[in-house]
């Protein structure tokens, strides 16, 4: 960490002696509250403007989208699920037959889509209907219009974020070979903070740069043995791997969340493309002193506060490694659906011993700790948080993590007005005095 | 395979969930995928349900499969006892477990728990959520139930109402002092509210009134059978089936019927001036088959408008539903695609949708004003304030929804004569949207291939933008139809006016 430049009025507290790399990870069986991957449609339909989404599924799946996005999403939604009968599963109809009469029927319907992702679900993986010969048929028969992909979001393979870590995996074998020098950035980030991180690098001088997934099919995108990726988010374990086997080579950093990770982050990034620590102080400087700005002001309400964390997204790790060391909270339990030191190395490393560590969940044992740690901030998913509110405890939707823009340094401040608000609401209301 | 954007019911599943969610003192252990827990943001965020719905998920994963599944349902179901503690539990699968055929209920059957449980067989690639609510009470109902002696008092059961219904809560407020107006006490009201305890008492009361017959038709045919209750065909949302419900749950109970009406407002605000405006307004209805057919005789009898099309999306009010569309004179529409739905309300030039949350999409897209009659719903559908559907307040209630979206009576006047005034200007919006927070309909949301063919004058054009934004889209759809029947290719202001005189009404 010497090569940080470290502006004298640095509030963090120091580097800790010990993160939490070597704590033992509690692993505990039971219900899980989280997502399936499917979810992960939800903002992918967004961010690939020329993408269709068919989830090949049940009635539950196609409820499951609408029951999470349904709320969010006025236009008509880019995804749709071809419904499973018992036509299907009974063998009396030939599912490759089906699936290709609705994926014409589709494609006739909106002659915008380029990239069709047939998306496996718990149901077709259990029948195993084989989406990777769907999706080589089809490509056949549409290219050079459309082109077919198949990934699995199921919810027996996949927790929430780990959909999108599954549709990029997805994407990197059909990417187009390379023999240049670049950097490849990896990760669905909304366009204003995506815009942001590419201003950042363009004024440190790095290029040329290409993002993972592009917005559109027709993006000039490819990867080869000299492309150098970093992630933006810490769930992309697969595509950090399919991304190896097509010969490019990972910028391991802490994540850009707060002023800390995102400078981290970039200094990763400057330190490859040998960017002058003198530049990169120029170019940092100012917006890490708004970013520290927008945290501090957000952060009255979170000093000496504590947090409970229940898996979700997998950003849960950076996100306590934020609270904690920029924010002044004690971190009590860090849960994360899924641990990949290999990706979040380094935020552990960060994140001073003390919280506990949890993978995978046992709701009902998780709860049980939660109400006996009572916690003053609790980070959850949308099925916990009403009923823990009710019993008195402050939480956060965990999702709003996962749709609001959050990274990088003009973030930083809504980041941890995220967490804060639900604080600052506690102190508003003045229930007593309508009951 | 069948393809869908949006869907109005869900998973049979569902519906047993919107059953154990509304009881107290019941238990469902789901054997499910992780993904399946989902649902319980519909109770917990969409309703803001200040608990988890009482459902144990077995949430198992791929690399259970080759191992033993079934133990894991049987450890899940121990421990939901064990913490939970209920009365009786249902237990049964989702679509993923069905496929792997464990038998929940047989497995649960032969760990000899110390309450009733009930198994559940909801094929999920058949039916939805509807047949999953019904066939759900109706087990834990014919589980459960016994004949007994009837209440001293005169008294009924209220069947039907479950978690996430379309203001199932307030439902049974309203309907509850309209039988005690008549002397008659409510035994016990099921699913909502009830504990497997109650249900054992359904079997005193005189007779059952079944709310919704969605969720509760099965459970009041076999009371009736089994019980000797009969049960109440007439579902009193509007003004006159109100009076019909009295009247049917006098016959029933053998007493003189009796309607407080001091507080009813609907009949006399339907015939004030100020309501001239909803005369012969083309409205479009869909949603549950139940919902639907009440709303079609409150928007044609007691406001005014014109029934265009109605449908509902459960092909088991099918038959009904087509004849009650006979009777308006259209064509039902019975459908579960939402791109069917939306294709009938853009050729039917409509100027109200009252629907679903789904046809709130289609309205916001077509702008079109839309109110709300039916599930499913969104958290905006459970409103803190008391909002009933049914009986006098309900009403009242359906009266001020109905119009809310539309421009009131004297503004669409004003609208009209005042349309160049800055304050009056197409992208004001209706004063109660808020003013600016309204974007006005385009034009022409996505011109058809039809009228691409029609070639719109530049004066025409001009005298169609002085048409207020709010039935401009109906103006031009009627003008080209106009022009298309009478061969002719070219609109001119003449055409316009000539159209005009020809839908006058």
């Amino acid at each position: 960490m010497t090569h940080h430049a470290r502006p004298p009025d640095r509030p963090h507290p120091p580097a800790q002696a010990r993160g939490c790399r070597d704590t033992p990870i509690l692993k505990q069986r039971g219900q899980h509250e989280v997502f399936c991957g499917l979810t992960g449609i939800i903002w992918l339909h967004r961010k690939m403007q020329d993408a269709f989404f068919l989830v090949v599924g049940s009635r539950t799946c196609a409820h499951l989208l609408q029951s999470a996005a349904g709320v969010m999403i006025f236009a008509e939604p880019r995804f749709g699920t071809a419904i499973l009968e018992e036509g299907d599963l009974a063998g009396l109809k030939d599912a490759q037959d089906e699936l290709e009469r609705v994926v014409v029927d589709l494609l006739t319907r909106r002659a915008d889509i380029r990239q069709l992702f047939l998306v496996g679900s718990c149901p077709s993986e259990v029948i195993k209907l084989d989406l990777a010969r769907a999706a080589e048929r089809l490509s056949a028969k549409f290219a050079p219009k459309v082109r077919v992909l198949n990934y699995s979001g199921s919810g027996i393979e996949t927790t929430f974020t780990e959909g999108e870590d599954a549709c990029l995996a997805a994407m990197v074998p059909a990417l187009p070979e390379t023999d240049a020098r670049q950097l490849l950035l990896v990760g669905a980030l909304p366009d204003v903070v995506e815009d942001q991180a590419l201003d950042l690098l363009k004024a440190l001088g790095i290029g040329p740069v290409s993002v993972l997934p592009a917005r559109h099919l027709e993006s000039g995108l490819a990867v080869g043995p000299n492309t150098v990726f970093a992630l933006t988010q810490p769930f992309l374990g697969g595509t950090h791997a399919a991304l190896e086997r097509r010969g490019a080579r990972h910028l391991s950093a802490p994540f850009p969340f707060g002023e800390e990770g995102t400078t981290a982050w970039l200094q990763a990034v400057a330190r490859e493309f040998g960017v002058d620590q003198a530049h990169f102080d120029a170019v940092t400087g100012a917006p890490r002193a708004r970013a520290r700005r927008a945290v501090a002001k957000a952060a009255d309400a979170l000093r000496g506060k504590s947090v409970f964390f229940f898996p979700d997204s997998q950003l849960e790790i950076p996100l306590a490694r934020f609270l904690t060391r920029e924010c002044g909270m004690q971190a009590l339990e860090v849960g994360a659906p899924f641990i990949h030191k290999g990706l979040v190395g380094e935020e552990l490393d960060l994140l001073a011993e003390g919280p506990t560590l949890a993978e995978g969940q046992d709701v009902e044992l998780q709860l049980d700790r939660c109400r006996a740690a009572r916690p003053d901030l609790t980070v959850c998913g949308l099925g916990l948080a009403n009923p823990l509110e009710a019993e008195g405890l402050a939480t956060k939707w965990a999702i709003e993590l996962v749709f609001t823009p959050v990274h990088f340094y003009e973030q930083a401040g809504d980041l941890a007005g995220l967490f804060s608000r639900p604080l600052r609401r506690r102190n508003l209301l003045q229930l007593e005095a309508a009951e | 395979m069948k393809l869908a954007v949006w869907t109005y019911e869900g998973p049979p599943h569902v519906g047993a969930l919107r059953v154990a969610t509304a009881m107290k003192g019941l238990h469902y252990v789901l054997h499910a995928p992780q993904g399946d827990t989902y649902a319980d943001l519909l109770f917990t965020m969409i309703e803001r349900r200040d608990h988890r719905p009482p459902v144990t998920y077995t949430t198992f994963q791929a690399r259970d499969l080759g191992a033993d599944t079934a133990n894991l349902f049987k450890t899940a179901c121990q421990a939901a006892y064990d913490r939970f503690q209920p009365q009786a539990m249902i237990v049964g699968a989702s679509c993923t477990a069905e496929l792997i055929q464990d038998d929940p209920g047989g497995m649960a059957e032969t760990m000899g728990l110390p309450v009733p449980v009930i198994p559940l067989e909801l094929p999920s690639y058949q039916r939805k959520e509807n047949f999953g609510a019904d066939e759900t009470l109706f087990q834990i109902i014919r589980h459960l139930a016994r004949p007994m002696e009837r209440t001293a008092h005169l008294s009924c059961n209220l069947i039907g109402p479950t978690a996430l219904g379309f203001r199932h809560r307030d439902d049974i407020t309203e309907v509850t002092a309209l039988l005690e107006d008549m002397g008659i006490s409510v035994n016990v009201a099921a699913p909502y509210g009830a504990s497997p305890e109650d249900i054992t008492r359904l079997g005193a009361a005189h007779f059952n009134v079944l709310m919704y017959p969605e969720t509760g038709e099965s459970s009041c045919r076999w009371m009736e059978r089994e019980l000797g209750q009969p049960f109440t065909k007439t579902v009193p949302l509007g003004v006159g089936a109100t009076r019909d419900f009295v009247n049917e749950v006098a016959g029933l109970a053998g007493v003189k019927p009796r309607l407080d009406t001091s507080r009813l407002r609907l009949p006399w605000y339907a015939a004030s001036v100020d309501s001239t405006y909803l005369t012969g307004k083309r409205v479009f209805l869909f949603g549950d088959g139940t919902h639907v057919a009440a709303a079609a005789r409150i928007a044609r009898d007691e406001m005014g408008f014109e029934v265009v099309g109605l449908g509902c999306y459960n092909r088991e009010m099918a038959r009904p539903i087509r004849a009650l569309a006979k009777e308006y004179g259209v064509e039902a529409l019975i459908t579960d695609d939402y791109l069917e739905v939306e294709r009938a309300i853009e050729d039917l030039a409509v100027e109200l949708i009252l629907g679903t949350q789904m046809e709130r999409h289609i309205a916001k897209r077509l702008g079109i004003p839309c109110a709300v009659i039916s599930a499913p719903v969104h958290v905006q559908d459970f409103p803190a304030r008391y909002a009933p559907q049914m009986g006098i307040e309900g009403a009242n209630v359906i009266f001020d929804t109905w119009v809310h979206p539309l421009v009131m009576g004297l503004e669409e006047h004003l609208l009209h004569m005042f349309r160049d005034d800055f304050e009056f200007h197409d992208a004001a919006g209706p004063s109660h949207h808020g003013g600016h927070a309204a974007p006005p309909p385009p034009d022409e949301p996505e011109p058809r291939q039809e009228s691409a063919e029609v070639i719109w004058l530049a004066d025409a054009e001009k005298e169609l933008k002085k048409i207020p934004f709010f039935v401009r889209g109906k103006a031009r759809r009627n003008t080209e139809l106009f022009a298309a029947d009478r061969g002719e290719k070219v609109i001119s202001i003449e055409t316009l006016y000539e159209a005009k005189a020809h839908y006058a009404r």
